[in-house]
């Protein structure tokens, strides 16, 4: 009579190596387990595909109507039911251009501080504090946005750099407040955690001969850090930068509340613009007409694909650099 | 030592200190938030605040409680729904599939992890409001448990895979079937970890608006049972942050600091159990 | 396995507990410039029927429209009425129809923040038309200054600031706008929703107060009580008279008046660049929308109850917000349309 229990083979993943009979499992309990959970899992799956399908069925209209236009014209007028994209697409993009920019600078030196020099505590005890940060709330960043960072930009800022760089078109214009460097800036601000965090971790992952053999090649620190580690480490910084763009493109609150609400395209960087995001906050609810409502269910489709194909990438390369780290090894 | 050594040292001193202020920049950004929040918020936070229901439009002494009830009732419902699914999902990915299905499933949590939450909202909206004709905390649950599925599976597959062979191995020596494994042995083995993953989870749909301006919608009073409009306090604060009312500015502060702290001690709390600096009870 | 059978019973019974529906709760939501007013009203009205909650949600006119539409909402609210495709539409989705109810009367203002302007400003009607076309620029434009001798205006650019989103305060100021410019009328035209030539968009009309407010040299447009409640100084407009008139009580019913003799059936009717001395020319009626038949009888009554209420009692709260009364006749024969919800 069968026992039912294997003695010599390790179960990590998957059935147990046949030895069991269905109905002995059945019996036991473990394929109702299997099913139960197996279920849940697929759900997970099926409310994926489920939305991937919500949205290209939902802008079923607007796709057949303007078809590849969409992504070329800029006029947005529900009266007229003329609906482009380009606008959106350009906020989105220059807001965050704008904000990876200025995060990752800062966010690589950060992480070059955190993991090549701070001692472990310190370190440790820095990235608890970035991991928080990562932890605020959109509509938060938002709140700060209106009464610190806009003020700050309409008062100082902004007339500022008009004064120093007024001559190159981006800082041209009146200085609003709000509008698409504002807006890049509280992004940054949102998206530098992830920066740090992740650059600090491929950072570390990179092997100690590495830098000790830049070191006794005669490099100063900074020298082996910038030359040798940094390098090595290139495609997981790559990949946090990805990631970081993914947030960017994705964040709705804190830039509908920065940007000035209005499609536009310009070259200035003080001039309001629009987001993909904030454009469906703003008009979703109201959106009269079907052919307005799938037009803004195409806009969330092309954001999906846009940070779909960004995380996809990111995730890749954050991969490729761990294992490069620690497949290379020593010899 | 030759002119050009000396360079190189300066730079190298010199870079990595704009390195240290770098890190110093970043770090004393989220000090900086908090120092606003708790200076605007802090002088707004009354008792008022707490138990009072909104008042008409430019009237003052109205308060968020039904935000802060609905918010509640918002995260509970998401819970309800994301961590089983995450949960009981990790398991079929640790202990029972195969490769390929594991692949699939993983690609698609993180898929879902990576969507916009406004995309979540617009897909809840489609899902749940338009068939059942009503906004509804039920919708706006369903959206944060949505968003919290991929976070919950993924950290408690990593947990539940973490745990030692040798646990595992024992288990079936003494005769156990698998699924008496997972519930009594694996389990329990990778509690802290499923804890904190599920508190993670927890605290990043805590401060969600998007997805729920098209589900939850908002109320102004009392919102009874799952399947009405409710109002939420990251919605509040949206709202009243962009209104020129002085009071309701002051309250969107008081609001924002009541709603960091909450998720900040929820993050605090996770980190310190995972690193095992709180005692947590075991059956 | 007993902590999990006893965690869910906690969870079943607290959600139990939450499940019971105590109160009656009616879910409206449209238009935010009579929201001030509602919010008043529908409090009001709370505590005297302590099981009735009227939930109202100010997303905008074209939020209400689409909403009460979609049936997701009991009823919607409008500044800018359903015009006859909307008012199909509605009717084909249900096969019943959607009943507009005029609630007040209530005013668009060009409301301002200039440093060191806090004085009254007049504009003529090509100085607002300009201004929002983004043909005038600057405020000491001549376009501006004819009309206001005596304030210096500074040389500063104009911020224009607009609804972000479907508004029927967008609906009454382009309205007004294509009335009075025929360049407005053939660039932009009236909506709820219109192509800017330029400016911000702020979100509801608390947006846009709250950006004007927050930004110099902008000017906007919202309902009268918001420019008040906030303390913000709001410009006079030169009527089809062309007096220079400042929007408020009595000039908002004055304008009124010319229409109320020939109120169509349905109550829909613009009242801008009305007929008369002393009438304000951005004026208008407010809409409730609600639908002609309903199947839940406490709904239905309920709605009923307050739109009574709303006529009679209701009214009286309304001056104290700065918005007008509804003329009598306009009640008098609103009272007998109410007999029309099923």
């Amino acid at each position: 009579m069968n026992v039912g229990t294997t003695t010599t083979t390790v179960p990590s993943a998957g059935p147990l190596a046949g030895s069991r009979s269905f109905l002995s499992r059945l019996r036991q309990g473990d394929e109702i387990a299997r099913m139960i959970t197996f279920l849940f899992a697929a759900s997970v799956v099926l409310v994926t595909v489920l939305l991937v399908f919500e949205l290209w069925q939902g802008s079923d209209l607007s796709r057949h109507k303007f078809g590849f236009n969409f992504f070329r014209t800029s006029v947005w007028d529900p009266i007229f039911g003329q609906f482009g994209a380009l606008p959106f697409i350009y906020g989105t993009l220059i807001t965050a251009a704008v904000s990876l920019l200025i995060a990752v600078p800062l966010g690589i030196g950060a992480a070059i501080f955190l993991a090549e020099l701070a001692p472990a505590r310190v370190s440790d005890t820095l990235e608890f504090f970035i991991d928080l940060l990562a932890a605020v709330p959109s509509v938060i960043y938002g709140v700060l946005g209106i009464f610190i960072v806009v003020p700050l930009m309409r008062q100082y800022i902004q007339p500022a750099l008009k004064h120093a760089l007024g001559f190159l078109p981006l800082f041209q214009g009146p200085a609003y407040g709000v509008g698409f460097l504002t807006a890049g800036v509280v992004l940054a601000i949102m998206v530098i955690p992830y920066i740090i965090s992740v650059s600090r971790e491929v950072l570390l992952s990179v092997p100690r001969d590495q830098r000790e053999a830049a070191l006794s090649l005669g490099a100063t620190r900074w020298e082996s850090t910038w030359k040798v580690v940094v390098p090595f480490a290139r495609a997981g910084i790559f990949g946090s930068i990805f990631l970081a763009l993914a947030r960017a493109l994705g964040e709705t609150m804190a830039v509908t509340m920065v940007i000035g609400n209005t499609p536009t395209i310009s070259a200035s960087l003080f001039s309001p613009g629009y987001s993909i995001a904030a454009v469906i906050a703003n008009e979703f609810t109201e959106a009269v007409g079907d052919l307005h409502t799938q037009s803004l269910i195409e806009l969330a489709l092309v954001l999906f694909i846009l940070t779909f194909i960004l995380n996809g990438v990111a995730r890749l390369l954050i991969v490729a650099t761990s294992q490069r780290g620690s497949g290379m090894g020593n010899v | 030592m030759s002119p050009r050594l000396r360079w190189r040292k300066f730079v190298s001193g010199f870079m990595l200190a704009m390195t240290g202020v770098c890190a110093f920049v970043a770090v004393s950004v989220l000090f900086l938030i908090l120092g606003y929040l708790v200076y605007h918020g802090g002088t707004s936070i009354n008792w008022n605040f707490f138990t009072k229901l909104p008042t008409p439009v430019g009237e003052t002494g109205g308060g968020m409680a039904n935000a802060i009830v609905g918010s509640g009732k918002l995260l509970l419902l998401a819970t309800l729904i994301g961590v089983p699914i995450g949960f009981f999902g990790a398991i079929y990915l640790a202990e029972f599939s195969g490769a390929t299905t594991a692949f699939v499933v993983r690609y698609a949590a993180d898929l879902l992890n990576g969507v916009p939450s406004i995309v979540i909202g617009i897909f809840a909206f489609i899902l749940v409001v338009h068939p059942f004709k009503h906004f509804s905390t039920l919708a706006g649950g369903f959206a944060l448990g949505l968003m919290m599925i991929p976070i919950t599976l993924r950290s408690t597959e990593e947990f539940l895979r973490g745990v030692p062979n040798a646990l595992r191995e024992a288990a079936m020596a003494l005769g156990a079937s698998k699924w008496k494994t997972i519930a009594s042995v694996i389990v329990p083995a990778a509690y802290r970890g499923i804890l904190t993953a599920i508190l993670l989870a927890f605290a990043r749909v805590a401060g969600e608006t998007a997805p729920l301006l098209f589900t939850a919608l908002g109320n102004r009073f009392w919102s009874p049972g799952w399947n009405q409009p409710t109002a939420a306090l990251p919605e509040m604060i949206y709202r009243y942050a962009i209104s020129p009312y002085d009071d309701w500015n002051r309250q969107a502060w008081a609001a924002g600091l009541v709603l960091l702290v909450l998720i900040l001690v929820i993050n605090i709390v996770a980190r310190a159990i995972l690193s095992r600096g709180i005692a947590v009870p075991r059956s | 396995m007993k902590r999990i059978t006893g965690l869910l019973l906690v969870v079943l019974a607290f959600a139990g507990v939450l499940w019971a529906d105590s109160a009656l709760s009616i879910t409206g939501a449209g238009a935010t410039f009579p929201y001030p007013m509602y919010s008043k009203w529908f409090d009001e009205y709370h505590k005297k029927n302590a099981n009735l909650e009227i939930n109202y949600q100010s997303i905008g006119s074209g939020g209400g429209i689409r909403q009460v539409t979609e049936g997701t909402v009991d009823f919607g609210a409008t500044d800018g009425p359903m015009n006859d495709d909307q008012i199909k539409a509605y009717q084909d989705k249900h096969g019943f129809a959607i009943l507009h109810f005029p609630t007040v009367l209530g005013a668009d203002v060009p409301t301002y923040n200039i440093p060191g302007v806090d004085v009254e400003l007049s504009f003529t009607q090509e100085a607002i038309a300009g201004i929002f076309l983004g043909t005038i620029t600057k405020w000491n434009d001549p376009a501006i200054t004819g009309s206001n001798k005596g304030v210096s205006l500074p040389a500063n650019d104009i911020v224009v600031v607009h609804r972000s989103e479907g508004s029927g305060t967008t609906y009454i100021w382009t309205d007004y706008l294509s009335k009075i410019s025929d360049e407005w009328k053939t660039k932009v035209g009236k909506g709820a929703s219109v192509n800017w030539p330029v400016g911000l968009g702020g979100k509801g009309n608390e947006g846009v107060t709250g950006t004007v407010k927050n930004t110099p040299n902008s000017i906007g447009y919202v309902e009268l009580i918001y420019a008040i409640q906030n303390k913000m100084p709001y410009g006079r407009v030169k009527n089809s008279s062309g007096a220079f008139v400042k929007a408020d009580l009595a000039s908002v019913t004055a304008a009124a008046a010319a229409a109320v003799k020939s109120m169509p059936d349905d109550f829909r009717v613009s009242i801008t660049d009305a007929p008369g001395k002393t009438a304000y020319p951005i004026s208008s009626f407010t809409w409730l929308l609600v639908p002609a038949k309903f199947s839940d009888t406490n709904k239905r009554d309920a709605i009923k109850g307050f739109v009574k209420w709303m006529l009679a009692d209701g009214q009286n709260y309304t001056e104290a917000l700065s918005y007008a009364k509804l003329p009598k006749e306009v009640v008098a024969k609103e009272l007998k349309a109410i007999d029309k919800i099923q």
